[in-house]
């Protein structure tokens, strides 16, 4: 099977720091990797490369069949099939939760306002909220507000699926209804790649785990392997400590 | 040694009524000192007599602040007012300075005022000449606008104020329409019915226009265009791209180190000189594009504050969906940042409202230009004062309805965060 995304020797600085060294990845369509390891290790950096949130300097990213480089023209298209949910759930609070899911669609995507509010509501339906969808973010939960966002990027039908640390910023009773929602998601054959501490999480879904740290990937293994059998001092200090 | 115990809840009874007594008389006496011309403490030694509403009201409101009194509305008077003797004393002075002024304005606005006649003579009173408003109340509006025509800046307007009012009545689709017309098709309309020139109206050069139909017609171009341009500017000295980063600054910079007034000469006497010979650009619209700029280099900085004060995972949550620049700016950023920097936006279209008197500098006259000139008028000698009173006053309406405008956009637009 071919690959969705392909990373190459990539390695990225900020000013003199380097936070990404010499990162290969690859990614096969309907595959779910959750990547994890201390702050600071560079997951979040890693996944924001994928849809040029952030530039690399070195290297080959190659997201489906498309090279990001400076020269990249229609970075915009690459990004719609490339759906992301932030930490800090990033919603608009200008607009409603309805127009915040059907804005994209109608304006980048350019479909009827009917359709694109119709995939609205399907999509809001399938996260629980969709009795939600007239209020403003400000008026929602944590965890409706994260569910809200999911909702969003899935409007734009997005063949690959980014998470960074969803679940980061939510209250402890808010985690499991958003993992609910990963976990549905993830059953649908979505890619996904997602960066979390949430280990229940990552052993119920994942298909491979990445472990990273100063930038680089120390380990990477199926998942059963990842936690019963992890080759790496490195690896082993770290699950011991949050398990 | 207690002979006056300190104000509090157990002497009550006693202090309050004293108190509120000593205070009540202390602005009586200034009261009819005022109104009546009386001193009813003349009996007394003259500095005595001079200060003693004074002492009385601090004496008065010594006695009554009594903390915690559980008197509602004496706890909030002590707040506010009387929360300790340095505060009793400029409460005190403040009212004293308010009963004081308010018969020589009384005087001076209404009572001693002239409002019949149609010359100066008429003005026999001691207080304001208000028929000289009267009389040049027509080129106060309308400036050197012929009288024959002035219909024409009547239908303008009437027009403009009639779309405004019907907006507010219209459903959200048709609105949109109307808002439109205003902007790209009213401007233009308005300003032809003015000038005339063709479809049988007669022309009538720029410089005959003035008063304050002329402050209107600066006003609603230069904000009309100066918004728009600033917030390209500040977009622009936001941008990635160098080259329009540069030009951004550069243009902001320029404009802003240089006084309104300068800007303004420079476009009415330098501006030709630099033209090829035979062109001519009419007076009114150079000065029109000199305001615009100018207010739109203050402008710019005033977006930028709003476009600095969204969080960085806006930029990002629209640039994930696919949104190219100006989506992102034209669907999330600006309709927030804008919103947020209302206060400052209504701040610099007040100032723009407010300079536009400085087009006398190129002879251009509207409302306070025109004062200026009745003013010196030989017939109309010495009526500087009500002028700029009236000028003042027309001012204060329009910057006040502004005003008020921006704060219920505030409401309108706000959505809890």
């Amino acid at each position: 099977m071919g690959k969705i995304i392909e990373l190459k020797n990539v390695n990225k600085w900020f000013d003199k720091f380097q936070v990404l060294k010499d990162i290969d990845l690859e990614v096969s369509p309907q595959e779910k990797i959750v990547i994890c390891g201390p702050s600071g290790s560079g997951k979040s950096t890693l996944i924001r490369c994928i849809n040029r949130l952030e530039e690399h300097q070195e290297g080959n990213i190659i997201v489906d069949g498309t090279e990001l480089s400076e020269s990249t023209k229609n970075i915009e298209k690459i990004r719609a099939e490339v759906g992301m949910v932030f930490q800090q759930f990033n919603l608009f609070p200008h607009l409603s939760i309805l127009d915040n899911c059907s804005l994209a669609p109608i304006w980048v995507k350019k479909l009827p306002k009917k359709q694109a509010e119709e995939i609205a509501m399907n999509n809001l339906k399938r996260v629980q909220i969709d009795d939600q969808a007239l209020k403003f973010p400000g008026q929602l939960s944590g965890g409706q507000q994260q569910r809200a966002a999911i909702a969003r990027a899935l409007c734009m039908e997005p063949k690959i699926m980014l998470f960074d640390e969803p679940t980061s910023a939510l209250d402890p009773e808010m985690i499991k209804e958003v993992l609910d929602v990963m976990v549905d998601l993830a059953k649908g054959g979505m890619t996904m790649i997602v960066v979390t501490h949430e280990m229940g999480f990552a052993k119920e879904v994942a298909d491979y785990m990445i472990f990273m740290d100063e930038g680089k990937i120390v380990e990477r293994a199926k998942t059963q392997e990842f936690f019963e059998n992890p080759k790496s001092e490195r690896t082993k200090l770290f699950l011991s400590q949050i398990l | 040694m207690n002979l006056i115990a300190k104000p509090s809840k157990d002497n009550i009874k006693t202090y309050v009524p004293i108190g509120l007594f000593l205070v009540s008389l202390s602005f009586l006496d200034v009261f009819i000192n005022a109104f009546f011309n009386l001193n009813l403490m003349g009996f007394l030694p003259s500095q005595l007599s001079y200060f003693l509403p004074l002492i009385l009201g601090f004496i008065g409101f010594y006695l009554i602040r009594i903390e915690f009194s559980g008197v509602h509305s004496l706890d909030v008077l002590n707040k506010n007012i009387n929360s300790n003797n340095f505060n009793a004393l400029l409460t005190l002075f403040t009212i004293f300075i308010i009963i004081k002024s308010i018969p020589p304005m009384l005087d001076w606005f209404i009572l001693e005022a002239n409002f019949v006649g149609n010359s100066k003579d008429d003005c026999t009173g001691d207080g304001a000449c208000w028929v000289f408003i009267k009389v040049w109340f027509n080129r106060f509006m309308y400036g050197l606008y012929p009288d024959a025509e002035q219909w024409r800046i009547n239908t303008a307007f009437l027009i403009l104020f009639a779309v405004v009012g019907a907006s507010f009545f219209v459903s959200e689709k048709l609105k949109k329409y109307f808002v439109l017309f205003l902007v790209f098709v009213f401007p233009f309309l308005g300003i032809k019915l003015i000038s005339g020139g063709s479809f049988g109206l007669e022309y009538v050069e720029s410089a005959a226009w003035g008063g304050l139909s002329l402050t209107f017609i600066i006003s609603a171009f230069a904000i009309l265009f100066c918004f728009p341009i600033g917030v390209i500017l500040a977009l622009g000295r936001r941008s990635s791209l160098p080259a329009i980063k540069y030009i951004s600054i550069g243009f902001i910079e320029l404009w802003r180190g240089v006084p309104l007034i300068t800007v303004l000469f420079m476009s009415a006497v330098m501006f030709p000189m630099f033209l090829p010979d035979g062109t001519f650009i009419d007076k009114l619209i150079r000065v029109l594009i000199a305001i615009t700029l100018f207010e739109a280099a203050y402008m710019a900085e005033v977006v930028r504050g709003g476009l600095q004060a969204l969080p960085k995972g806006q930029y990002e949550a629209a640039k994930s969906l696919g949104m190219g620049y100006w989506r992102m700016n034209a669907l999330i950023i600006l309709p927030q940042a804008l919103k947020l920097v209302i206060p400052g936006i209504a701040n610099t279209l007040l100032a723009l409202v407010k300079d536009t008197p400085l087009i006398f500098v190129v002879g251009l006259m509207e409302l306070a230009g025109m004062i200026g000139l009745a003013k010196t008028n030989p017939k109309w000698l010495g009526m500087a004062m009500e002028g700029y009173v009236f000028a003042g006053l027309v001012f204060w309406i329009i910057c006040y309805a502004m005003s008020r405008y921006s704060q219920n956009l505030e409401k309108k637009l706000s959505t809890e965060r």
